[in-house]
């Protein structure tokens, strides 16, 4: 409770800001309305307006919930219009890319730990990567691979992929590598061979490691899907909804889209986190 | 006296060997004859190079010893990769709208030097660095504003963290749609997308300080303000560098993908989109270049400054 109630005060002020903003934001088009009808808007009817109108510059909080609420309970969840879909969608592009990058990751990060070329080689353009915004590259995979005739959900999942990649090879490495001299040579005096090093000692001590960046990879996938939606002229999927929603001026639709991504990034990084204490746990690495 | 192969040399040779297994199973598993892959000469001549390269690759790692030597390593696998890439490009004649070679990205690079420029000045230069040094800027002013109320701080860290995480650039339409099609949408929405990340490492670092130093201060009659500009702000570089770091990839994300959602006829997003669109894929490649040697020289130029500020931090001693 005391941890929460600065966070509330902190929340409720932007709440109250994003309000006062509202109001600010959408009265000149109050009243220009008013001007036209030859009207005069009194200042309680002019806050009245600008909370309710249909393609406001910047919508309230509450019309936003509602449009949320709508989206997600008020059709079927296999409905077009539902948000459910759309983030299903999404969600699932990013689970599968995260997968594989995680995957591949993982894999490269044991190459470079076990071989030296590999090492000198491979890390230094895996770490220059990371400078490099790859998103750009985005719009380009989903149409080559459109017109080899790969389409749907693999093009998504492979940028997902790519995103998660380099943060998991470059926290794995440091991970595997976190080992001190003492217990490396610990093991040597036992006799262990390279692979019973590998999985008794390297794999558990790279743990935290591997969570640390499995939560950096999860975020950076789910912003590779959802921009990986936005070149293919918006079928479906939450980034489809923001690009429809800016072509059309649908303000609430871009903002609900929004705050359903951002649910969404905020539950997978909360499992990640959840499965990241009680692994740690069970081994013994947190109290 | 040493039998047999050196190790250096066993694993590009067990690599070669599993790839010409694999040139034999992958059809046999698809239900073909081997023979198409295994009589591919043009194959052949592309696992050779590799096998080649990978070996004279590990015979140079193997003797690597000094930082020229290393980058030596790093560059000559570099090239290995543009090379197969030209080869293959080459060899299977692979069609210009699905994987053009990098000497035709670096004919048109070249050609286009022209267009090339006033993307970069419009992307790079208006919106990503504006929006950097905008966002850099308030973080920190917000950050010391805090850092003298632990309420707000316990209260603002969090949601930081939180915002941190969350997929900032699909602001982006909104922000097209509030500040026109223009560099100064593409600035405010760097700007959203780098405050988070330098507050946060902002807040870390200004309580980076140890207590004992801070109770130095206090025995000398520090006011709030010495203590902070003396001691604080120094001992918290290298988190704000940190998140300047972050920051600098951050920035020209949101510049390029903010383009996306509208810009006028020029800037590195607006060009990637159209020339995806008209299938002009060498020129989406030499965009992609210049964003990878803007993004890089960014980060280079932010570490070197940050290696100048934090040189009496171990992480910067050699």
């Amino acid at each position: 409770m005391r941890a929460a109630l600065p966070i509330l005060a902190v929340l409720a002020v932007i709440v109250a800001l994003w309000y006062a903003a509202t109001v600010w934001m959408n009265a000149p088009w109050v009243r220009d309305q008013a001007a036209r009808a030859g009207q005069e808007v009194t200042t309680s009817q002019l806050v009245r307006e600008t909370m309710s109108q249909e393609r406001p510059v910047l919508p309230a909080p509450h019309q936003v919930i509602a449009e949320l609420w709508k989206g997600v309970t008020g059709q079927a969840v296999t409905s077009k219009r539902s948000l459910v879909y759309h983030a299903w969608v999404t969600v699932s592009a990013t689970l599968l890319g995260f997968a594989i990058g995680t995957g591949l990751g993982i894999l490269l990060a044991v190459g470079i730990v076990h071989n030296r070329a590999m090492d000198l080689s491979v890390m230094p353009w895996a770490i220059a990567s990371q400078t490099i915004p790859i998103l750009a590259i985005a719009p380009m995979i989903i149409v080559v691979l459109n017109s080899v005739g790969v389409q749907g959900l693999i093009p998504k999942a492979i940028i997902s992929a790519y995103l998660s990649f380099f943060p998991v090879v470059v926290g794995m490495v440091k991970g595997f590598r976190s080992p001190d001299r003492m217990q490396l040579d610990l093991l040597k005096t036992y006799n262990a061979s390279q692979g019973q090093t590998f999985w008794k000692l390297r794999w558990p001590s790279s743990a935290p490691y591997l969570f640390a960046s499995l939560k950096v990879a999860v975020a950076a996938s789910l912003v590779g899907a959802i921009v990986g939606e936005m070149p293919t002229g918006a079928v479906a999927g939450l980034g489809a909804r923001l690009l429809s929603g800016s072509y059309y001026g649908q303000t609430i639709q871009i903002w609900a889209a929004l705050f359903m991504a951002a649910i969404v990034a905020a539950g997978l990084v909360f499992i990640v986190g959840g499965i990241e204490r009680a692994t740690l746990k069970r081994m013994g690495l947190v109290r | 006296m040493r039998q047999g192969w050196p190790d250096w040399a066993k694993s590009p040779l067990i690599g070669f060997g599993a790839m010409i297994v694999l040139m034999a199973v992958i059809p046999l598993l698809s239900g073909q004859s081997p023979a198409a892959t295994l009589g591919d000469g043009r194959l052949w001549l592309v696992l050779l190079v590799w096998a080649g390269a990978w070996l004279v690759n590990a015979w140079l790692a193997e003797r690597a010893r000094g930082r020229l030597s290393k980058a030596v390593v790093a560059a000559f696998f570099g090239l290995t990769l543009l090379l197969i890439w030209e080869l293959v490009a080459r060899l299977y004649a692979v069609p210009e709208v699905i994987l053009p070679s990098p000497s035709r990205i670096a004919a048109t690079f070249a050609a286009n030097l022209g267009t090339l420029w006033i993307d970069f000045v419009q992307t790079f230069v208006k919106g990503a660095l504006t929006g950097y040094v905008i966002g850099c800027a308030a973080a920190f002013l917000t950050a010391v504003l805090i850092d003298r109320s632990p309420f707000l701080q316990r209260g603002l860290l969090p949601i930081g963290n939180f915002v941190a995480a969350l997929p900032i650039v699909g602001i982006a339409p909104i922000l097209v749609m509030w500040f026109g099609f223009d560099w100064q949408s593409k600035a405010a929405v760097v700007v959203v997308m780098v405050f988070f990340p330098v507050l946060v490492n902002t807040v870390a670092g200004l309580s980076a300080s140890e207590q004992m130093q801070r109770d130095l201060m206090a025995t000398w009659n520090a006011s709030y303000w010495q203590t902070l500009f003396k001691l604080r702000l120094p001992a918290a570089m290298p988190f704000i560098f940190n998140g300047l770091k972050i920051a600098t990839t951050l920035a020209l994300i949101g510049a390029i993908v903010a383009e996306f959602f509208g810009s006028p006829i020029k800037g590195m997003g607006f060009r990637i989109s159209t020339e995806v669109g008209r299938l002009g894929l060498d020129m989406v490649w030499a965009e992609i270049a210049v964003a990878a040697l803007a993004g890089s020289a960014f980060y280079g130029l932010v570490a070197l400054i940050e290696r100048r500020v934090t040189f009496w931090h171990p992480s910067q001693r050699h």
